[in-house]
């Protein structure tokens, strides 16, 4: 057995995402163990939903997350509307459904974007983000509001989409469509990206299920499970869009999974859009009589899980949320070790919880001879890159 | 196997496990079983029946804490949720985490947040609470009251 | 004004702490430096490391375990070092005001210079606070 070395990892990072505290033993350049400490964003928002009243609470758990700030909420207004039998008006549906898909398109994006920062091709950081801004504006056309969208609440949206803003978001959403593609093709044929991702970070079938992997990450091993097709909501059985599923279970893989989706996403939107039925945004519920309820829905990064019990008062006895990344956070277990420190960034990342942890890396020898900062980490990563660019001839 | 045959068979399988039924939903159902029969119980679900384990929540009831496991049977849309009731005074499950990795993360939180223990858990540390979190303070209880006493809850204007 | 200053505004360097935020604001952050907005171009770059920064950015409520945290960085930060809080969560901690884990606001663990309110703050609130920053400490 070699020198054992442990290269922590976090808590804090300057980029984005939940701060989370790995450890990772090295045995040379190879990982042999890893495990991970969270709870530097834990603020208790069940205890605190708990305190709030039903229309309250969706805003505290929008700001669960940032990037899921539609799930959380949709997943929630699904769970109350699970306590009793009711139904949610048709425009709010397909409102809802709008909101959720644009969502993911900007989650996926800014996942890739990141993800490519850390390959050292900040080329791709950069444009997949400027792309990530015409979403965004979309968004602030049809909810006003470039991040929390505010539109949910149990019993139908809030707010309603007005007449004269489909237009213009509709064009913008088809004035995107190229430059993803472009953008999904430049990923896909790059031979840079494929010699740093194929084949690395390999979760395989049997261990995406037992550890209930979700979402993308379950889908890039073969996994076709998505809550869309499973257990529809919204009006995703009315559209037509396809589920990405993949063989692999590389970090290729669940980069291809997470790109197609966008455009899945975008056509999503396109169809809701333009066929946008009149009526009622609001089943105006008065009361939540007593009862359990459960929702889920697919979030862009796996399942979101919300159970509400009701006791017949205007709170929530209990709110239990769940979001995805908290059982694909577990699979680095197994994807993880045995790969190289090089690349134990971007399997990091593949998963698309807290990959900017690996900025705030510092890497210890035994003897404390060799300190490495998070930026050497991340460097590490890059020079790998680069040494594959230049075998290949291009740089 | 349909549904019918599943919540049948579920039900002769386990006759003298299960206190309460409810089939509350097309798409949910809830069973109450004892504490002790938890393991067959949810083995069963998720090997036999190749349900993906969604979370456990737990519950402090005032009366009891409870715990619910959530499974769902994506090809025909179920959801079963197996539930336990503990003593609160001293709320001791058997752990699912020997067998099924999901269930590792969810019952150290739940140990963490509602006191209850998970016997025969591989490994049981902290994951959500601060290092100097006081022990024995369990925040998802009902009687959980302000330990600190340098917390600021105005907003100083 | 000191040299020391009058180099920290010509080039300001910023390291992005969350104490426990909802990524909202550390996205908005980052969206400030990509394309649309693009503020390295009047020098500001996201440093890796706290020992290379001369602003700090906080967003969040400050939790338990990222409080301790945050000190014990504040006090690795060669001086002078500015704080900026931003978003609603860093300045009262909002609406997580009565939660178990989070027991004090920001300003009560370090010194802020400047308060940027928002939920989250767009990126043009960010770049006006920061400008009202550089503002402030050169007229003072
Ligand atoms: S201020 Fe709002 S957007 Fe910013 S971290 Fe807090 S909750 Fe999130």
């Amino acid at each position: 057995m070699g020198k054992r070395t442990v290269v922590p990892i976090g808590p804090f990072h300057p980029l984005q995402e939940e701060p989370e505290f790995f450890t990772l033993t090295v045995e040379g350049e190879r990982v042999v163990d890893i495990d991970v400490r969270i709870g530097y964003n834990h603020r208790g928002i069940e205890k605190l939903s708990e305190r709030k009243n039903f229309d309250q609470s969706t805003f505290v758990i929008e700001r669960i997350c940032g990037i899921c700030s539609t799930s959380h909420p949709f997943a929630y207004t699904r769970a109350v509307e699970d306590v009793f039998p009711m139904e949610v008006p048709e425009r709010a549906k397909y409102i809802r459904t709008i909101i959720a898909e644009g969502e993911r398109i900007h989650s996926h994006l800014l996942w890739a974007g990141l993800a490519g920062h850390f390959l050292g091709y900040n080329t791709v950081f950069m444009w997949v983000w400027k792309l990530r801004e015409e979403i965004l504006d979309v968004m602030e056309i049809l909810s006003g509001n470039r991040n929390n969208y505010a539109m949910f609440k149990p019993g139908g949206v809030r707010r309603d989409i007005q007449e004269e803003d489909i237009g213009p978001a509709l064009a913008k959403i088809e004035s995107i469509l190229p430059t993803m593609d472009m953008l999904i093709a430049a990923i896909k044929d790059d031979p840079v990206i494929h010699a740093r991702t194929k084949g690395v970070g390999v979760l395989s079938e049997e261990a995406a299920i037992n550890f209930s992997a979700l979402g993308p990450t379950s889908r890039a091993s073969g996994v076709s499970r998505d809550v869309r097709v499973d257990s529809p909501y919204g009006v995703y059985d009315r559209v037509d869009w396809d589920m990405i599923v993949t063989e692999n279970g590389d970090v290729y893989d669940k980069v291809v999974v997470r790109m197609l989706e966008t455009i899945e996403s975008a056509r999503i939107m396109v169809q809701c859009l333009s066929n946008l039925p009149p009526g009622e945004i609001d089943a105006n519920i008065e009361s939540v009589p007593p009862g359990d309820g459960i929702g889920h829905i697919e979030a862009p990064r796996g399942e979101t899980f919300h159970f509400v019990r009701s006791d017949g008062t205007n709170r929530p006895v209990r709110h239990k949320v769940r979001a995805p990344t908290f059982m694909n956070l577990p699979t680095f277990k197994s994807t993880v070790v045995g790969e190289t420190v090089s690349d134990a960034t971007i399997i990091l990342a593949a998963i698309d919880p807290c990959y900017c942890c690996t900025e705030r890396v510092a890497v210890r020898d035994d003897k404390g001879k060799k300190i490495y900062s998070g930026t050497d980490l991340v460097e590490l990563s890059r020079k790998k890159t680069e040494r594959i660019m230049s075998r290949m001839g291009i740089r | 196997m349909n549904r019918e045959e599943i919540l049948q068979d579920l039900r002769s399988r386990f006759a003298g496990d299960i206190l309460d039924f409810q089939d509350k939903s097309p798409k949910r159902v809830f069973v109450e079983i004892r504490p002790e029969a938890l393991k067959q119980v949810a083995r069963h679900v998720f090997f036999d029946l190749k349900a993906r384990f969604n979370i456990a929540s737990g519950i402090d009831t005032r009366r009891a804490i409870e715990i619910l496991y959530h499974f769902t049977i994506e090809d025909i849309n179920l959801m079963i949720n197996l539930r336990v009731k503990l003593d609160r005074d001293h709320p001791v499950i058997e752990s699912l985490a020997p067998w099924i990795e999901a269930t590792n993360w969810i019952e150290r939180e739940i140990s963490e947040l509602l006191g209850v223990e998970f016997k025969g858990h591989p490994d049981m540390r902290r994951l959500l609470l601060a290092d100097n979190w006081p022990e024995g303070v369990y925040p998802l209880r009902q009687d959980y009251e302000e330990w600190d006493e340098t917390a600021i809850r105005d907003r100083g204007v | 004004m000191s040299i020391k200053l009058k180099a920290l505004l010509k080039s300001p360097w910023v390291f992005h702490f969350s104490t426990g935020s909802c990524n909202n604001c550390d996205i908005e952050i980052l969206d400030c430096l990509t394309p649309r907005f693009d503020i390295e171009r009047f020098g500001m770059l996201l440093a890796g490391s706290i020992k290379h920064a001369d602003v700090l950015l906080v967003t969040g409520s400050c939790n338990r375990m990222s409080a301790d945290r945050l000190r014990k960085l504040y006090d690795q930060v060669p001086k002078p070092c500015l704080v900026v809080a931003i978003g609603e969560c860093s300045m009262s901690r909002g609406m997580f005001i009565h939660s178990y884990n989070c027991p004090v606001p920001l300003d009560h663990i370090v010194p802020v210079d400047v308060y940027i309110p928002g939920c989250p703050p767009k990126p043009e609130a960010i770049i006006a606070g920061v400008v009202k920053l550089i503002e402030k400490v050169r007229s003072s």
